[in-house]
């Protein structure tokens, strides 16, 4: 057992049937249907799921950057503190100082208008209250750090002298200008050439590693995961489906979505005509999900339990993982 | 175009186009009145009776002449609407061929179009006006031309900036595949989904015509007597400032309530023609 | 920078060029000829005869041109028929009127106009939103010269604040004086400014809502600034941008403007100037102030340009916004 997990220190961050609720034409729609889970510093963990599936809102919700119309209900405890409910003016002291976000699109992530030092200044003079020439020569070391080629002449420049890559490193340093305890990234590579993707991913998994921060790496492509982080969770229709160590899910998937997931993705060496698997239907409407397992409308497997009572998460045996739980929500699986 | 009942539906639930559509409706009801009947003849010239207060006889009293208040604005919205229709006609007749054919061509049809209605666009419109009336003299038909005149190089921009959206887009190039000429696909297609942005245009355009002509009328370049116009009898007010202030505010009141009428209901048939052009305003 | 800067003043001059030959072509394609145009329809041949000589009509076009060019340009201006001074010495005057009056407008719009449409789009939706869009709906639909009627009704002729038209003048004597001028100009800025700051609200707050709808402006609340924050660190230098050019494209408006309100208020500005030599047929006095107005509004342009690429540093590298 890891000397981490005890029960009396607290964790980095913990997550508690967390939902949130958006306003639609036809009503309040759950895009957030409970989601549970909980990590340590130095903790590397991975949401999976396609468009749709919540991840993303997942992100914007630790952040406490919902749009204002959200109904959120639930907890999110950073190192003890409660998030959901906090005031406006304590987040804004949170955020970027002990959690940090990096986004999708380096391309349009930065302001155009203001040059490079200053943007990643910008937290080191709100949270630490530098003065410009301190936050400036600490910019210079972050830009070193995240490896940004010819750092120095690059301070002053501006976000269209850049490329993809570079706006990503530096997105990357003002991620990471207060040191935070948790860094969330929101599918930092999908953006980039395939060649760059490596190598911020990479960039990504060391600077954690040095700095004993947690990571939440968010990404709808499995071959990403299997690399860069601890554990993996599954996300569809706003709900964990499925959740275990990487290398636990990647050998013994039960969820039938998960599954599906993973029979999904083009391999080589198939013979010719061999017909791409694809999970049957396409993501429903917001408001459309059954009121059961959200899955249960494309699941071959699917009773009619499955419709209508959301499913519990159960945990079955993980294989060799240390201390990781695989848990699945799925009423169909049932320990051997 | 999407099903016309749909769009109905919407049109009638939206405030903004139901209010200015009642309010256009009501002058265009107005002037369609005026042509038959009016309270009073508006040569009606009663000197004895000028400057007369609201009464029963005249609900909004009468001008130095005597002559009823209520029945010059009544026909004076003939006049607004003429200049209205023609100066947008101009506008829509030559101004949109141009930029349909600037948008067609492209290379340098278009260049010199555009440079042409941009550098049209750099002369202060009401000036032009103004001149174009002092050297072919005064009155509405030299106001209207002017006016006129000063809408094409605006829908000819309308028009080739939605013509190049509709360029871009897959069908119209699988009917330049088909084989089709880029005129017959400028009527079949283009046309037809550039109409939504054209007709919101155009409402706007007649407002800003009505104002155009009061402020030529007012400065006494436009409509001439004895045809009535709601400019001119805010001139002819202000000399009455004095002694009958309520002469300056009906005319204006009449510009301004058409104007607001038309510009509620461009932004009303805005959102209900095509919901995607008015974004969140 | 240096670089864009040229090619804008290139741009800047031959517009201004461009501009010239259009203003004197206009006047060239008169029907009869000037002469006859400016003397009426009673004139005797003799008389036109003697007019056609003192425009110095039996010279080609060209040379007309280049006298008129040549002229302006070392500050000869052509004289004016019916005041029978320098048309420059004319403008000069009617200038000590019309600029003030447009720099005074220009300020209550753009002061009134950013406030209102950073506070509209501040309040989406929401009730002070619709309060400000339901004013400049009213704004934009006025007459200006009606609602300057309705000023002077209500200031002038009711309250007796301020008199109804007129201008003392910006010396002490005579009973003018500082005070005095903007005194009269108060009320003729207001009805110019009506109209122009309505157009310019609800460009603002599309402009800013639009910018809030940016990726970096989540970036920005991400690194834990507040709304307040990024509003005005992030989202206003950006707004910015499209505001500038409305504003370039307003002045213009307002000196044209200023024509017809100048009449209200009989100030004896640029506006009144031109109605009165175009009423009196003094072709000289149209041709150079129709000309100086032009001037006037790509001038400003230019400075907005030369303003966008000090603002955006996408422009001064010379790539396309």
């Amino acid at each position: 057992m890891n000397m981490r997990d005890l029960s009396s220190a607290k964790p980095l961050l913990q997550v508690d049937d967390l939902r949130v609720s958006l306003p639609t034409a036809r009503g309040w729609a759950p895009a957030l249907r409970g989601v549970s889970w909980r990590m340590e510093r130095g903790q590397t963990v991975g949401l999976i799921g396609e468009s749709g599936s919540g991840k993303s809102l997942t992100a914007l919700a630790l952040m406490g950057l919902l749009p204002e119309r959200a109904r959120v209900s639930g907890s999110i405890m950073l190192q003890g503190q409660e998030l959901v409910g906090l005031p406006e003016p304590q987040l804004c002291q949170l955020r970027g100082a002990r959690m940090a976000m990096v986004f999708q699109e380096p391309m349009t992530a930065l302001n155009p208008l203001h040059p490079i030092w200053k943007q990643i200044a910008e937290p080191l003079r709100l949270h630490q209250h530098m003065s410009a020439s301190d936050a400036k020569a600490r910019a210079l070391q972050l830009l070193e750090r995240v490896q940004l080629p010819r750092a120095r002449e690059r301070l002053d420049a501006y976000p269209h002298e850049l490329s993809g890559g570079q706006r990503q490193r530096v997105m990357i340093s003002i991620a990471l200008a207060c040191s935070p305890d948790l860094l969330i990234a929101d599918e930092p590579t999908t953006a980039l050439d395939v060649t760059v993707q490596k190598e911020v991913l990479s960039l990504i998994k060391q600077l954690v590693h040095e700095d004993g921060m947690g990571l939440l790496l968010i990404s709808h492509d499995l071959g990403l995961m299997q690399d860069q982080v601890d554990r993996v969770m599954v996300m569809y229709g706003g709900a964990v489906v499925e959740s275990a160590a990487t290398p636990d899910l990647f050998a013994h998937r039960a969820h039938p979505y998960t599954r599906g997931l993973f029979a999904a993705r083009p391999r080589l060496g198939l013979a010719r005509g061999t017909r791409l698997t694809t999970i049957p239907g396409s993501v429903p409407e917001l408001m459309d999900f059954p009121a059961g397992c959200a899955f249960a409308d494309r699941c071959s497997l699917a009773v009619d339990e499955c419709r209508q009572t959301p499913p519990q998460a159960q945990s079955m045996a993980s294989h060799g993982a240390g201390e990781t739980p695989h848990v699945v929500s799925c009423p169909r699986w049932r320990l051997p | 175009m999407p099903n016309k009942n749909a769009v109905w539906q919407r049109a009638l639930r939206h405030p903004s186009f139901v209010a200015g559509g009642a309010m256009v409706l009501l002058m265009v009801l107005c002037a369609v009145l005026s042509l038959f009947w009016s309270p009073y003849p508006v040569g009606d010239i009663d000197i004895p009776n000028k400057l007369a207060s609201p009464s029963a006889a005249h609900w909004l009293g009468t001008d130095s002449l005597g002559r009823d208040i209520g029945s010059l604005l009544l026909v004076g919205s003939q006049n607004s609407l003429l200049v209205g229709f023609i100066a947008v006609g101009i506008g829509l007749g030559l101004g949109v061929p141009l930029g349909l054919l600037a948008s067609a061509r492209r290379g340098w049809v278009e260049e010199v179009i555009m440079r042409a209605s941009d550098f049209t666009f750099a002369f202060p419109a009401l000036l032009s006006a103004i001149m174009l009336t002092a050297i072919y003299g005064p009155g509405l038909v030299v106001s209207i031309v002017a006016i006129g005149i000063f809408n094409i190089p605006v829908f000819a921009r309308i028009s080739r900036g939605a013509a190049n959206a509709v360029w871009a887009r897959d069908y119209t190039a699988a009917a330049r595949a088909a084989g089709k000429g880029p005129l017959a696909i400028t009527l079949a297609h283009v046309l037809p989904n550039i109409a939504s942005v054209l007709i919101v245009q155009a409402t706007i355009q007649f407002a800003i015509a009505i104002l155009a002509e009061a402020a030529l009328s007012y400065l006494g370049l436009g409509t001439q007597p004895p045809q009535p116009s709601w400019g001119r009898m805010l001139n002819e007010a202000q000399s009455q400032m004095f002694q009958a202030p309520m002469l300056a505010v009906y005319p204006g009141a009449a510009i301004a309530l058409a104007v607001l009428g038309l510009n509620l209901l461009g932004d009303g048939l805005r959102d209900v023609l095509d919901p995607r052009l008015a974004r969140q305003r | 920078m240096p670089l864009f800067v040229l090619r804008r003043l290139l741009s800047f001059v031959l517009t201004l060029l461009a501009t010239s030959a259009v203003v004197f072509a206009v006047l060239e394609l008169l029907p009869g000829n000037a002469a006859q145009v400016i003397l009426g329809e009673t004139a005797t041949p003799e008389s036109i005869a003697a007019m056609e000589e003192k425009l110095g009509l039996n010279q080609p076009a060209a040379t007309r041109y280049l006298n008129w060019m040549g002229g302006m340009l070392q500050g000869q201006t052509g004289l004016s028929i019916s005041y029978d001074t320098p048309t420059g010495q004319l403008m000069a005057e009617r200038m000590q009127v019309t600029l003030p009056l447009a720099v005074m407008a220009m300020g209550l719009t753009v002061a009134l106009a950013l406030a209102l449409g950073i506070y509209a789009a501040s309040q989406q939706n929401k009730a002070g939103d619709v309060g400000v869009m339901t004013l400049s709906q009213l704004g934009l639909a006025l007459p200006n010269f009606w609602l300057a009627i309705l000023l002077i009704l209500l200031f002038a002729v009711h309250l007796e604040w301020v008199s109804a038209g007129g201008f003392p003048g910006w010396s002490e004597d005579d009973g003018g004086g500082m005070f005095e001028g903007i005194k009269a100009l108060l009320l003729p800025a207001m009805a110019l400014a009506a109209v122009q700051t309505a157009i310019l609200t609800r460009v603002t707050r599309s402009a800013v809502l639009d910018t809030l709808r940016e990726d970096f402006v989540r970036t920005a609340r991400a690194k834990g600034l507040s709304r307040r924050q990024v509003l005005w660190g992030h989202v206003l230098r950006n707004a910015m941008i499209p505001v500038l050019t409305v504003m370039g494209l307003q002045f213009g408006n307002l000196i044209t403007s200023a024509i017809v309100i100048e009449n209200v208020f009989v100030l004896p500005g640029i506006g009144r100037l031109i109605f009165q030599a175009i009423a009196n047929r003094d072709l000289i006095v149209v041709r150079d102030v129709v000309m100086l107005l032009s001037a006037l509004v790509i001038l400003i342009n230019f400075c907005i340009d030369v303003l966008y690429a000090w603002i955006d540093p996408r422009l001064k590298a010379g790539h396309a916004e």
